[in-house]
């Protein structure tokens, strides 16, 4: 998410096409340079997640996911022929250096498809799930906290709920928002607030897009001052089976996170795929998450184009793209929007004493990823579509590619 | 007229008990179990309703099983089981162990929704349970459920009580049914508006608050002057609890500052690998915890208080390793020594990513630390007052040690006077490396107490190190007082700024004020008079 704010940034720029952000958690880059590549017997991936700073502790493991992917492409005998090579640079959770290493690794290495960024789709469809919340939550719920980090993906996600509840009819001051700096520890004041707000007589719950970090001493809080999930539920967009590995989950029975994969979800590929992993990184104990499957998606759908083409050649691999078709890990089949977004169920899941998630919800279908929010004066005009009209935010009422909204 | 209408909700609440006790012998117990076996949400919500108002003698242990996720069934036979503590498996209608049970049990699952009618259920079932503690629960979960049909339960089990605390528990759960409830005399609904106001908490607030706007006229003017009362009472809770907060924020300041006051405090080192020594301390904690979870899972409860020793130990090892290889050779050249710890702190961080994995490690909290008390309406969490104590037992340990034994008598000398004190036959250079070694030993124990409030990972310390030069400098450079002081004005000032000014501008406005402080007096709260060593 962090990272594809950045690219997009880039991609927003008409004439950068061959920067190309596919919205499942991977930003997807590729260059003309790619013909050198071809002289040579192996084909070179670049993998762009950050190994220090503040977020290694979600993207240490998606690197590992990446070389664990190429390393069963490989066994089963590469791609058109060819050995895949995995090339590996740190952007150091510093977000300008995304960019330049994503450029480096196109021009200087010459990669073919550069994976990388940290995101989840469940934040794309944030909406779709928050409007089956209150019927998950079990009560109607007369009054929310929107709790988040203060930087630019809660404050969106909390400007897209607030709108959305307030057009639901929900007074303003049943809405408590609250933005925390990044990393902070001192949960005392704001889960004492949040008991407060939720005891006034209306049922209440939080919808948490706090970050990383700094979910395990709220969560931690949350278990010592007895919030339990029968009295006022949290519902988290970025918690999953990764961060709560830090935790003893026994206080935190029965909150709740939205995401488009849990590990617990019953399926045959889903079975082979927590196995080998576990065989890969030797460790009986490691968790797979959301993020992780969303690489598995993309890469198997680039796979495909790839094959699909005969050739790594990016603007022809971009082209074949959208509607190619990749089994997901909880039993359906994914598919590329010519948004370059994918198609995903949709689950919540309640946390359980082991750390896991039980699902107790799903989209009945797959839901399509949507690149700008209806919800949002600034983006609801705004539309991606690079099949027909080659552009990442065309305006359907100016009719122009790259311009904002009025 | 009162004793009539008593009479009346007798029989009519009589009437629905035996409505109830009738639809639930219609079906028989099989039927009802049998609802359990299609692991459907509503259905199994109906069979704890029905199990509840069945008076069978397994309804309890039943539902107590479903609450733990140790109630299995069998898809097949449409048979249902409990697994009791021991593993042993037992038939759910008859209470008997079974000898041959199916081979593949599952699991009878359970969301929030459930585990309110569970909990519900369980309070009118166990009313009357010979453990105070059970009983106590049970009121408390009538309080929450304001369940009607539990109101003649109430009634035995008020008359019985002897336990003053339960009795009162218990009153106030009936008060609660009766104020909700729209068939009860205004009377006896006034009675209990009366019993929730002595109550006087956020619950009480909040079940006044939910009356609906239909009551009678005198019922909602006495639950609004009732409410009234609440909220001033609470407003002034809310001050101490925000004092409480307070020192609580201003307690974790001064265990990671305490470190610092010695290394940058009384020898003048800018040591920006600080934090890491506290990261270090909070590993060590970690690792203790798994040699114990592993091989004596029976000491857990004394896993922190045998990391206590350790961290010193490691982090002072390490600190000690650090003053002689690398900033020996930097006295004097701040900005120098500034960016060698720096670079020092990336590497310790990326050794222990590299080490342990970039992932949080847990670190359990033994029982005597894990829930909360209250005192009065001041809710307060035994961890936070561990900590509290503890940062003051090393407060004052570090106070004695400087104060009375040879090595601080000589400390004090070297930041004093170095030339005098080498002249005196003082080795410097083994006091400066003893006190870094101390100081950073410090932030190691600061880590064993850390490692119970944030997440045990690589960048633990990071988020300590601008607290702590804010702590050390606001409070006077070189002066342990003035590290306590400042530790806690800063937290207090930080937890009565954050209800209005909210998290992120509270800190601002922290570091503006200190920042305007600093202007106005350098050197800090309680500046160190006399002629200091570098000065």
């Amino acid at each position: 998410m962090l990272m594809s704010k950045s690219i997009q940034a880039v991609v927003t720029r008409p004439n950068a096409r061959w920067w190309l952000a596919a919205a499942t958690g991977l930003a997807f880059a590729a260059t003309g340079a790619i013909q050198t590549a071809k002289a040579q017997d192996t084909i070179k991936v670049g993998i762009l997640h950050s190994l220090s700073g503040t977020m290694a502790i979600s993207e240490t493991t998606l690197k590992d996911t990446m070389l664990f992917l190429i390393d069963e492409q490989n066994k089963k005998g590469g791609l058109l022929g060819k050995k895949l090579e995995a090339v590996v640079v740190d952007p150091a959770s510093n977000w300008p250096l995304f960019a330049e290493k994503a450029r480096e690794l196109i021009t200087k290495d010459k990669v073919a498809a550069v994976f990388g960024c940290w995101t989840s789709v469940s934040r794309k469809s944030v909406l779709p799930v928050f409007k089956e919340l209150n019927s998950i939550l079990f009560y109607p719920v007369k009054r929310w906290v929107l709790a988040g980090t203060d930087y630019v993906y809660p404050r969106t996600t909390n400007k897209i709920l607030e709108a959305y509840l307030k057009a639901k009819g929900v007074a303003a001051e049943d809405i408590m928002i609250n933005y925390t700096p990044f990393g902070h520890s001192d949960w005392q004041t704001i889960v004492a607030d949040i008991k407060k707000f939720g005891s006034q007589g209306k049922k209440t719950a939080v919808v948490s897009t706090i970050n990383g970090d700094a979910n395990v001493p709220f969560y931690k809080e949350l278990g010592n001052q007895g919030v339990k999930a029968t009295d006022i539920p949290v519902v988290a967009f970025s918690v999953g089976e990764e961060e709560l590995a830090g935790l003893d989950t026994k206080p935190l029975l029965g909150h709740l996170a939205a995401w488009n994969y849990f590990q617990s979800i019953k399926s045959a590929g889903n079975d082979a795929f927590i196995a080998k992993w576990k065989a890969y990184t030797k460790n009986p104990k490691r968790v797979t998450n959301d993020p992780m499957e969303a690489h598995v998606i993309g890469f198997a759908m680039w796979v495909k184009a790839v094959e699909k083409v005969k050739s790594t050649d990016p603007d022809k691999v971009i082209d074949a793209l959208p509607g190619i078709t990749a089994p997901n890990l909880t039993g359906g089949t994914s598919t590329m929007l010519p948004n370059h977004h994918i198609t995903k169920p949709v689950f919540i899941g309640e946390i359980k004493g082991d750390g896991q998630f039980a699902v107790v919800w799903k989209t009945p279908g797959l839901v399509p990823g949507d690149a700008w929010s209806d919800f949002l004066p600034g983006s609801k005009d705004l539309e991606a579509d690079w099949v027909k009209l080659k552009c990442g935010n065309y305006n359907k009422v100016t009719k122009k590619c790259g311009g904002q909204a009025s | 007229m009162r004793g009539f209408n008593g009479l009346l909700i007798a029989l009519a609440l009589a009437f629905i008990a035996l409505v109830s006790v009738t639809l639930a012998r219609a079906q028989s117990p099989g039927d009802v179990l049998a609802k359990f076996t299609t692991d459907d949400f509503s259905d199994t919500a109906e069979a704890v309703e029905a199990l509840a108002a069945s008076g069978d003698k397994m309804a309890a242990p039943i539902i107590f099983a479903l609450q733990d996720g140790r109630l299995l069934f069998d898809a097949k036979s449409k048979t249902v089981f409990i697994k009791d503590a021991s593993g042993a498996i037992l038939d759910a209608a008859t209470g008997q162990p079974v000898t041959a049970a199916p081979a593949e049990l599952e699991t009878v699952g359970i969301n929030n929704r459930l585990r309110r009618a569970i909990e519900a259920a369980l309070g009118t079932l166990t009313l009357l349970a010979p453990e105070p503690q059970k009983r106590l629960e049970a009121a408390l979960a009538v309080y929450k459920s304001r369940d009607e049909k539990a109101l003649p339960a109430l009634d035995t089990a008020i008359a019985k009580e002897t336990n003053a605390n339960i009795k009162r528990a218990l009153l106030e759960a009936r008060a609660a049914v009766i104020v909700l409830s729209a068939d009860a005399p205004e009377a006896a609904r006034l009675d209990a508006v009366g019993v929730i106001r002595a109550r006087g908490d956020q619950e009480a607030l909040s079940l006044l608050s939910s009356l609906p706007a239909d009551a009678p006229p005198a019922l909602a003017k006495a639950a609004a002057s009732a409410i009234k009362a609440i909220q001033g009472q609470l407003e002034i809770w809310n001050g101490v609890q925000n004092a409480w907060y307070g020192l609580s924020l201003g307690s974790v300041l001064l265990l990671a500052a305490i470190g610092l006051a010695i290394t940058f405090g009384v020898m003048g080192i800018i040591n920006m690998a600080h934090g890491e020594m506290v990261m270090i301390g909070a590993y060590v904690t970690f690792m203790v915890q798994e040699v114990i979870r592993t091989r004596y899972p029976g000491l857990f409860d004394y896993s922190l208080l045998m990391a206590v020793p350790l961290a010193f130990l490691v982090a002072g090892a390490i600190g000690i390793a650090i003053e002689r290889g690398i900033i020996r050779f930097l006295y004097g050249r701040p900005l120098e020594t500034l960016l060698a710890t720096w670079g020092l702190s990336l590497i310790l961080q990326q050794a222990v990513r590299t080490a342990f994995g970039s992932s949080n490690k847990e670190v359990g909290a033994p029982s005597w630390m894990s829930g909360a008390f209250e005192v009065g309406h001041l809710n307060i969490t035994y961890g936070r007052l561990w900590i509290i104590c503890f940062t003051l037992i090393v407060f004052v340990a570090l106070l004695a040690m400087l104060r009375f034994t040879r090595l601080g008598l000589e400390m004090r000398a070297v930041t004093q006077n170095r030339a005098m004190a080498a002249a005196m036959g003082i080795r410097t250079a083994r006091i400066d490396a003893l006190t870094f070694g101390l100081g950073s030993g410090i932030a190691g124990i600061a880590g064993v107490a850390l490692s119970q409030i944030d997440n045990v990972s690589p960048n633990l310390g990071q988020g300590y190190i601008i607290d702590s030069f804010m702590v050390v400098v606001f409070g006077g450079v070189g002066n342990l007082w003035g590290t306590l002081v400042g530790a806690f004005t800063l937290g207090i000032a930080n937890k009565f700024l954050e209800p209005y000014a909210g998290a992120v501008l509270g800190k601002i406005a922290i570091l503006v004020l200190i920042i305007l402080f600093i202007q106005k007096r350098p050197r800090g709260m309680f500046a160190l008079k006399g002629r200091a060593v570098e000065a």
